[in-house]
């Protein structure tokens, strides 16, 4: 007996070492090794001499770096704002007690199912302008309608940010509606009662207390979009030229095709300390809130 | 339960709307379906939204076993083979470690374990380029880089944070008496999970295998950078393929081989979408 609460007491622990050590290992000690490549010289193989801040220096000095930056800018607020603006649009006129609501959301909702790289071979076969959405005005009657963004260096981020809108939009939706039916129905009714509007109501005092769950959507959302690479690799491959490259596939661009490991590990620590400045207080307030 | 309103001019609107919105979302898929059953000549001289005059699957098979992705014309079926191969362990073992975990930590809690908890849930949220230098040093140094091994590996790893958040969160919702009652009865860690806690596992057990199963697949990124000539998963043989530049661009063959690389989550969706959206939101860290 005793030697059952003793091993009920070490059981635990051991059964989580493994993957614990794993994954501290894998997230902060892959994190420790990054942050230190990218003060080394390294170039096609690992070297771990020190040489300070020189691949930051590098980087800042790099016009596709702020490239990658500003697309970063454009397609994240575009892409946040869009998906968030959609997806409460749809999670509201979805909660009108609509009989097909079951089909619907199953609409809305299929392209999170798909590879963002099935998404993106698909939408460039339709933004291309060639055969696509172009030859389909065109074969409506207006012959001069151009639609080229796919292949144009200032436009084609946009075309990034469609194809990302069009993939994200349902999930955003799926949370919304999911906040939208933890609402106490007897305060809309009361509201009701009060003989306030529907436009009214939602604005007042609906909209507002889904805040939290504003909040959440907001941080898988632009989680999503500091992450994005599969998209922009299939759509664009970061072209034309690198006018569509991301954080994301720069670095992939510089560790791995480049040869210029200490640059790429230097813009991967930037994208990590970016992502952290948001999560950690996010997870902080979170758990803290939990124990409460 | 309130009566359906009537059908009044702006509950039309609102069903117009709705309406548009899914043509919007369902395009896409009726374009690529539609391209894919039709042959390079009608692709050149129909409309984008036409149905295919006589269907053929004709891309389907040449996007199978025939298309060229870069130099080798062997189609998507050994990416497939490897994807599968990839799929199936990397899903079982990340969930199974998951439930573990997820057991100690809402059920066995010691000092710190909350802590711990902390400090892997941010591996869900990190972005992976942090990882992927130290990753290939240390796949090498095992010798699995460019395997199949090496790719689960690497996917049980970075699975193992949500699979944890979702059965510690779930197995947080059974009563706690419900353990305390068996350990007085004398049952021990192991017997409590396999006869009380896993028989109750059923439902997030589905959304998990779920959610890893469409995560894995659908993986791009180590795909990418982690297999070699033998392990590419169907995401790397499609992006090759889709960006083969050949003289002749073969829509209806990309389109083919964009529906085959789509085709397995979408099942998935379509039979257990249920479970899925509950991943989605699961996965929005409710603490």
């Amino acid at each position: 007996m005793r030697a059952r609460a003793l091993a009920d007491r070490w059981l635990p622990k051991l059964v989580l070492a493994p993957t614990l050590v794993a994954s501290t290992v894998f997230v902060y000690g892959f994190i420790a090794l990054t942050g230190y490549l990218s003060l080394t010289p390294s170039r096609l193989m690992p070297n771990f001499e020190f040489a300070g801040l020189a691949n930051y220096r590098d980087l800042f000095d790099l016009d596709r770096w702020w490239t990658a930056a500003a697309n970063l800018g454009i397609f994240g607020g575009l892409f946040i704002a869009v998906s968030l603006a959609v997806g409460l649009l749809l999670a509201i006129l979805l909660d009108q007690k609509i009989r097909l609501e079951g089909l619907l959301r199953t609409i809305y909702l299929y392209p999170m199912a798909l590879s963002f790289i099935v998404t993106g071979t698909a939408w460039k076969w339709i933004l291309n302008p060639g055969l696509g959405l172009e030859h389909l005005v065109q074969e409506w009657g207006f012959a001069d309608f151009s639609f080229g963004w796919l292949v144009d260096p200032d436009m084609a981020i946009y075309c990034v940010v469609i194809a990302g809108i069009w993939q994200s939009a349902g999930f955003v939706m799926a949370l919304f509606l999911a906040g939208l039916r933890g609402i106490d129905d007897s305060i809309i009714k009361a509201a009701q009662v009060d003989g306030a509007s529907l436009p009214r109501i939602y604005w007042r005092i609906i909209i507002p207390s889904l805040r939290p769950v504003f909040f959440s959507t907001l941080m898988v959302v632009s989680h999503l979009a500091i992450k994005s690479f599969d998209l922009v690799m299939a759509l664009t491959a970061g072209g034309p030229g690198y006018a569509t490259d991301l954080p994301a596939t720069f670095m992939y661009t510089m560790a791995f095709s480049r040869g210029q490991i200490g640059l790429g590990a230097a813009s991967a620590t930037i994208m990590l300390a970016t992502v952290a400045a948001i999560v950690v207080p996010y997870l902080y307030s979170e758990l803290r809130g939990a124990r409460r | 339960m309130m009566a359906r309103p009537r059908l009044s001019p702006a509950r039309l609107l609102l069903l117009g709307a709705l309406l548009l919105f899914a043509l919007f979302f369902l395009a896409p898929l009726y374009v690529m379906l539609s391209a894919s059953l039709k042959s390079m000549d009608e692709i050149r001289n129909s409309s984008l939204l036409a149905l295919p005059a006589s269907p053929s699957l004709q891309a389907w098979a040449t996007a199978w076993s025939a298309a060229c992705t870069g130099t080798d014309c062997g189609g998507l079926k050994p990416f497939f083979l490897n994807s599968l191969l990839m799929v199936l362990p990397a899903v079982g073992i990340s969930t199974a470690l998951g439930a573990l975990n997820g057991y100690v930590l809402s059920k066995w809690r010691f000092r710190g374990s909350e802590l711990l908890f902390a400090l892997m849930l941010f591996g869900v949220f990190m972005p992976m380029q942090v990882v992927l230098l130290p990753m290939s040093q240390v796949l090498g140094w095992l010798g699995l880089a460019s395997s199949v091994w090496g790719l689960i590996l690497v996917h049980v790893l970075a699975g193992i944070p949500s699979t944890t958040l979702f059965f510690r969160n779930y197995y947080a919702g059974l009563p706690d008496e419900l353990i305390k009652a068996a350990t007085l009865d004398g049952a021990s860690f192991w017997q409590i999970f396999r006869r009380i806690v896993l028989p109750l596992s059923a439902p997030i057990l589905v959304v998990t295998l779920i959610w890893q199963f469409t995560n894995i697949w659908n993986d791009f990124l180590y795909g990418v950078v982690f297999s070699g000539a033998d392990s590419k998963p169907i995401t790397v043989g499609l992006n090759n393929l889709a960006n083969t530049s050949s003289s002749v661009k073969e829509y209806n063959v990309d389109m083919a081989a964009a529906m085959i690389a789509g085709l397995p989550t979408l099942l998935v969706y379509a039979l257990a979408g249920k479970y899925f959206v509950r991943g989605l939101t699961a996965g929005a860290v409710k603490g």
